[in-house]
């Protein structure tokens, strides 16, 4: 068996619907039991109650950069082996990662007000993630403006390899930059203990959550795409007919 | 009843604005589905 068998639309139908009630149920349960969980811990010694933000910032965050890396890889298998189900995936997930990256620099920016004294700062960390949120808007513009559906995965594509310069830099900005208002990362395999196991574990459980709900809603998604394809080609062999 | 203290607006405000862009995102994802998934059988049935 290959990987490759479920570039097959009716192999992807039949085994995403099988396998979605058991990705909807973990998703559910992770995500409001992490929420939950988060927004009942005690207050941070120096931030207060604004800690509790970190539940939605972190996981959104997390997600807008990791759902922008596996659009990538979708356009790379898309440009190198044409199987229509990764470009469909791809064009698929961008609206849930320009939600995640609309949920992250709006939870940022009110959790920045109380602590660093903004809304906003051009630091390198936050441009780049308002320049990714312009990526995935564009990216999500130019499939709808674009009538053959193979010149738009093209296209599409081609863009999603630029823009992934902006996905990275957002995630590696600080390090490249010693500038800037923007910490580096909370949690860190190489470095020790940077927060406290009370807000780790549950935040734990949204970033587990939040990537459990992105993949329900990327089959979802992707489902619907290969159902209007379908349809399209119904339309198009009735029409010839 | 959990005290928020002085940052209870920009906490509340938070929580509320990304749970709402969230269940629209779920709205649309669903509604969308089911419209697909609509079409494509009376296309089908007629076809």
């Amino acid at each position: 068996m290959s990987i490759w068998e479920y570039a097959n639309p009716v192999k992807f139908m039949r085994t995403s619907g099988a396998i979605l009630p058991w990705v909807v149920a973990g998703a559910a349960i992770c995500t409001v039991t992490g929420l939950v969980w988060g927004f009942l811990t005690s207050d941070d010694y120096r931030q207060g109650s604004t800690v509790k933000i970190v539940f939605l910032h972190v996981p959104a965050a997390m997600m807008a950069i990791n759902i922008w890396v596996m659009m990538l890889v979708a356009s790379l298998i898309w440009l190198v082996r044409r199987h229509h189900v990764s470009a469909l995936a791809a064009k698929a997930a961008a609206p849930i990662g320009a939600v995640m990256t609309v949920i992250g620099l709006i939870t940022g920016a009110v959790w920045g007000q109380p602590m660093w004294g903004t809304w906003w700062e051009w630091d390198p960390r936050l441009t780049s993630f308002l320049i990714l949120l312009l990526f995935y808007i564009g990216y999500i513009a130019l499939w709808s403006a674009i009538e053959d559906p193979d010149s738009a995965a093209d296209l599409t594509a081609v863009l999603c390899l630029v823009g992934s310069v902006f996905a990275l830099l957002s995630r590696y900005a600080v390090l490249f930059w010693n500038q800037g208002l923007h910490q580096g990362a909370s949690l860190s395999v190489q470095s020790g203990e940077r927060m406290s196991a009370v807000y780790r574990y549950p935040l734990y459980l949204t970033m587990l959550g939040f990537g459990l709900l992105f993949l329900a809603l990327l089959l979802v998604r992707t489902r619907t795409e290969i159902r209007k394809r379908r349809l399209a080609a119904l339309q198009a062999r009735e029409m010839r007919a | 009843m959990i005290d928020l203290g002085k940052y209870a607006g920009a906490v509340l405000g938070a929580y509320g604005v990304s749970l709402a862009l969230l269940a629209g995102l779920i709205w649309q994802t669903l509604a969308a589905n089911r419209c697909a998934r609509r079409n494509l059988e009376r296309q089908e049935k007629n076809g």
